[in-house]
């Protein structure tokens, strides 16, 4: 890949959360890029880290308990210049929350404010960004609701939340993400709670809001087929680090990682028919749970190809051919 | 099918409240489900496949249409006549955790089946347990333990152990999958495929996922708010739907290959509401192909091949995906 | 360690602190009640004219009454009558409210009858109605018990009526119906064991408030006749000289508010620790 330098790249990232039966580092080696106007998406089981690292992003981890312990999350401005958000104070990360980088979550009936109309929620948003006035900040709010194709815009925009249909809900909270122009979206599995014919409209929606704003997409989701329908580049991480990274086609047509290349196995669309007639699917014994050995390949207990080695050391992420990073020991025998 | 049905619905109603606020969950269902055969029931939300798994359990009663199992009607058994039935059919529940009792130890949550219709006490009761366990993949010696020191998908198999307690001849499997990640979901899709093929016993599958659907299934059923929009083998309705609303499903399941077509229509706008379903044919509003014939009457079902059957009045394009 | 870590540790610290201090304190008063022959070092009731309201004294630690008794050992003592009329409130409320809660919580036909009867009993003062209880009933430690009791009972009611109603959705109570399960063992094995901790919770605030409600009705008269020595009736006895030797007052009003205190610390306590989403954070 020969590209421009990312928009956001984060690089060996570690979040630690303190607790009274001590610290615990849920992510410990993220590396990541997301470049302008292409889609990053970052994969993972429960438990791999990856809606922490979107909060890690977004500097919305609890800060009573815990933060960034590691690693830089670079984060390239509209003037150019080059930003370490793991560094930035409270201050200047909530000033580029509204002004750059915007977040949709998984519910979106927890992020609006029930009391309020949408159209109301976007145009206050407007006026705090913009300091326009109302009636210019009602107008952009139902250019927005229009934005995201919420038919009859004008009407709908006095609608409030509970009015309204979970993909509905979900395009108001892309219309209030939308309408700070930002430049990277981080989208926290935003379709994981809707019907497979609305989660298909939402998925179309935001690719063609990256596509007109040239906007980096970071998205995060456990769900294989959105990744191949949306990702331009994957991350696949597991339990907390970053094991996998390619390029969408690279990384469905030739997964290296034993954890990538097992996880794709597992799915029904790729179930094998076996001897008898029968059809199966592979899948990887154990859960996400499971131990590893202090200072080995997290995978390794899990993993059928484990060799000695990776019980007794850590592997680093290295570079293949083509920007294309593992984070085995073994990959080349594979 | 040449089987006598073991279960068979006809005309399978179930409304909940009143008007204003009548919920029409399920609107005329009819079809059968033979020995050992597992038929899966697909759709989104407010489609009513969980109240027909339940309506066919009898944990509700339903509001009109016939259920008969093993050739005797059972849809208005009082809940004592209901109980020498629950030996013959049982559920397997969608989430692991609240599923399961959490004060009770794995031997008691399972020995609860065998206990409620005495099919073995003292020692043979703890042999059946933990012959229980290793058939769904468990260490028998953690009967001791309770629900959280398990692992979801361990968990997910531990309700699967209380279902087969009792030996069912059917089980309704609802979403069983879909609370677990996709390398565990893995382990209890086979697990589910093994047992039914050493027991024979039918299956009667939930899902919102039509790979899994797919995977699983001998039959299909599609439905859209409360109503079948096509049934048929799974191979025929996958690869040759013929209804819009299934082609549409298919098409918007997002499929694991990056290189997929992506040019794909997709349906406008969003499920109605089961409080005020459009008349007619319920997915007029979404259809692509709607025409004015449409709100009319509720389409008959109309035979596509060999079992193989579909609501539309259209000739819709024979898609081959 | 960071200032925000500190914080963060030092709150729960004390958290916890408050709780055993509570518990702690509990402890004392029960076993000093239990133990009131042993440790008080007078009678009760053993009257010396000729030390009448003396203030406290390396002999008398909290004083003597109007009548030259030894306050601490009436305190001891009266400890019994106090936490042992709450104790039997509370197992009163607790049998009746449980059983009334699960069935309004379970069966839809009850609930209406059940819940319109506790509302209604809710929607008058505690204390207005254990005194018409007591009014009608008569005085005496046994109807006061039984008063407040009748008073408690539609709390305890409410409360195990909304875990019921929570727990008999969830998907293992309809397993066991669906595996042929009969009622009885349901509303015990799945819905009593799992509504078990604010039942426990609600018995530590109910204690406390029985007590409270106890020295209340004792003051106001409508309590357990003057001659038992509780701590409400040493209040109600001691109060016309309270001008002139608070002791007599100020010691039994100590010892109901450090009861009622410590009671509900631990109830609160309780509370965290059975709460697993809290304990995980714990």
């Amino acid at each position: 890949m020969t590209q421009p330098a990312p928009l956001l790249a984060i690089e060996n990232l570690a979040v630690t959360f303190r607790t009274e039966a001590g610290n615990v580092t849920p992510v410990r080696g993220v590396d990541l890029a997301v470049f302008a106007g292409r889609t990053t998406a970052l994969v993972g089981e429960s438990g791999s880290g990856k809606s922490v690292t979107a909060l890690a992003v977004m500097g919305l981890l609890p800060r009573a308990s815990g933060g960034i312990s590691g690693g830089s999350v670079r984060y390239r401005l509209k003037s150019g210049e080059t930003s370490d958000l793991a560094k930035l104070p409270p201050e200047g990360m909530r000033r580029l929350r509204g002004r750059e980088i915007a977040m949709i979550f998984q519910e979106p009936m927890t992020s609006l404010n029930p009391v309020l109309s949408v159209g109301e929620q976007i145009a206050e948003q407007v006026r705090h960004h913009t300091g326009t006035g109302s009636a210019a900040a009602m107008r952009r709010a139902v250019e927005m609701l229009g934005l995201v194709e919420i038919p009859d815009a004008a009407r709908r925009a006095a609608d409030y939340p509970h009015q309204m249909s979970g993909g509905m809900r979900q395009r108001v909270m892309i219309a209030l993400a939308m309408s700070c122009n930002p430049r990277l979206l981080i989208a926290d599995e935003p379709t994981t709670a809707l019907d497979v014919t609305i989660q298909a409209q939402i998925l179309a929606l935001v690719d063609r809001l990256r596509r007109e704003h040239d906007m980096g997409v970071l998205f995060i989701t456990h769900n294989l087929g959105v990744v191949a329908e949306i990702a331009d580049d994957v991350t696949v991480m597991y339990a907390g680090e970053a094991v996998e990274a390619a390029e969408v086609r690279t990384m469905f047509r030739d997964p290296r990682h034993p954890y990538t290349r097992a996880l794709i196995d597992c799915l029904p669309a790729r179930a094998r028919t076996g001897a008898d007639g029968r059809r199966v699917v592979s899948s990887i014994p154990g859960s996400v749970g499971a131990a590893a050995a202090a200072g080995g390949c997290k995978f390794a207990p899990r993993c059928s190809h484990a060799a000695p080695p990776c019980h007794a050391a850590h592997p680093i992420l290295e570079p293949s051919d083509g920007g294309h990073m593992i984070r085995c020991f073994r990959w080349r025998d594979l | 099918m040449s089987d006598a049905p073991l279960v068979s619905i006809r005309g399978l109603t179930k409304r909940f409240g009143k008007a204003p606020a009548l919920v029409h969950a399920v609107e005329d269902v009819s079809f059968e489900i033979a020995p050992g055969e597992v038929v899966g029931l697909v759709g989104e939300s407010g489609s009513g496949k969980s109240t027909i798994g339940r309506l066919i359990l009898r944990a509700l009663d339903p509001t009109a249409g016939a259920i008969a199992f093993d050739g005797r009607e059972i849809g208005g058994l009082s809940r004592r006549e209901l109980r020498p039935l629950r030996r013959r059919m049982q559920m397997v529940f969608q989430d692991p955790f609240a599923s399961l009792n959490p004060r009770l130890r794995v031997k008691d949550i399972i020995g609860e089946a065998l206990d409620a219709h005495g099919l073995a006490q003292g020692p043979e009761r703890s042999k059946r347990i933990g012959e229980l366990l290793e058939t769904v993949g468990l260490d028998a010696g953690h009967a001791g333990r309770f629900p959280h020191e398990f692992s979801g998908g361990q968990r997910q198999r531990i309700g699967i152990a209380r279902a087969l307690a009792v030996r069912p001849d059917l089980i309704v499997a609802d979403e069983p999958v879909s609370a677990l990640d996709v390398s565990v979901q893995a382990q209890v899709l086979n697990l589910l495929q093994d047992l039914r093929r050493r027991s024979g016993m039918a299956m009667l599958f939930i899902s919102h996922d039509l790979d899994v659907i797919e995977l699983m299934c001998d039959r299909i059923v599609v439905l859209y708010l409360g109503r079948v929009m096509e049934i048929g083998p799974t191979e025929e309705v996958c690869r040759r739907p013929r209804h819009p609303y299934t082609q549409a499903l298919l098409a918007a399941s997002p499929k694991p290959d990056p290189d997929a077509p992506r040019t794909r229509k997709l349906l406008q706008g969003d499920i109605p509401s089961p409080l005020s379903p459009p008349s007619g044919c319920v997915f007029r509003t979404r259809c692509p192909l709607a025409k004015e014939d449409c709100a009319g009457a509720v389409p008959a079902m109309r035979t596509a091949g060999p079992d193989h059957r579909f609501a539309c009045i259209h000739e819709a394009p024979k898609s081959e995906t | 360690m960071d200032p925000a870590a500190a914080k963060l540790f030092l709150d729960r610290l004390f958290r916890r602190k408050l709780v055993l201090f509570g518990a702690v304190v509990l402890l004392v008063i029960v076993i000093a009640a239990i133990a009131a022959p042993l440790i008080a070092p007078y009678s009760p009731t053993g009257m010396r004219v000729t030390q009448r309201l003396r203030p406290p004294s390396a002999t008398n630690w909290f004083g003597t009454d109007e009548f030259g008794r030894d306050v601490l050992s009436r305190i001891i003592y009266g400890g019994r009558a106090s936490l042992g009329i709450g104790m039997a409130v509370v197992l009163a409320s607790m049998l009746a409210g449980t059983t009334l809660g699960l069935l309004a919580g379970y069966f839809r036909a009850l609930d209406t009858v059940i819940m319109r009867i506790v509302d209604a009993m809710m929607s008058l003062p505690d204390i207005l109605l254990a005194i018409f209880l007591v009014a009608v009933l008569g005085a005496s430690a046994g109807n006061v018990v039984l008063a407040l009791a009748i008073v408690y009972t539609p709390r305890v009611t409410r409360v195990v009526r909304g875990s019921t109603l929570v727990v008999r959705e969830l998907p293992f109570v309809e397993a066991a119906r669906l595996l042929g399960v009969s009622t009885p063992r349901i509303l015990t094995v799945h819905i009593l064991l799992n509504v078990a901790s604010p039942i426990l919770v609600q018995a530590t605030f109910i204690f406390a408030y029985a007590v409270l409600a106890e020295a209340g009705l004792s003051f106001l008269g409508a309590g357990v006749p003057p001659d038992v020595p509780t701590w409400g009736t040493m209040i109600a006895s001691g109060q016309q000289y309270a001008d002139r030797a608070f002791w007599v007052v100020f010691f039994p009003g100590l010892a109901i508010v450090l009861a009622a205190l410590s009671l509900q610390l631990v109830g609160d306590g309780l509370r965290d620790m059975l709460d697993p989403k809290l304990r995980k954070a714990l």
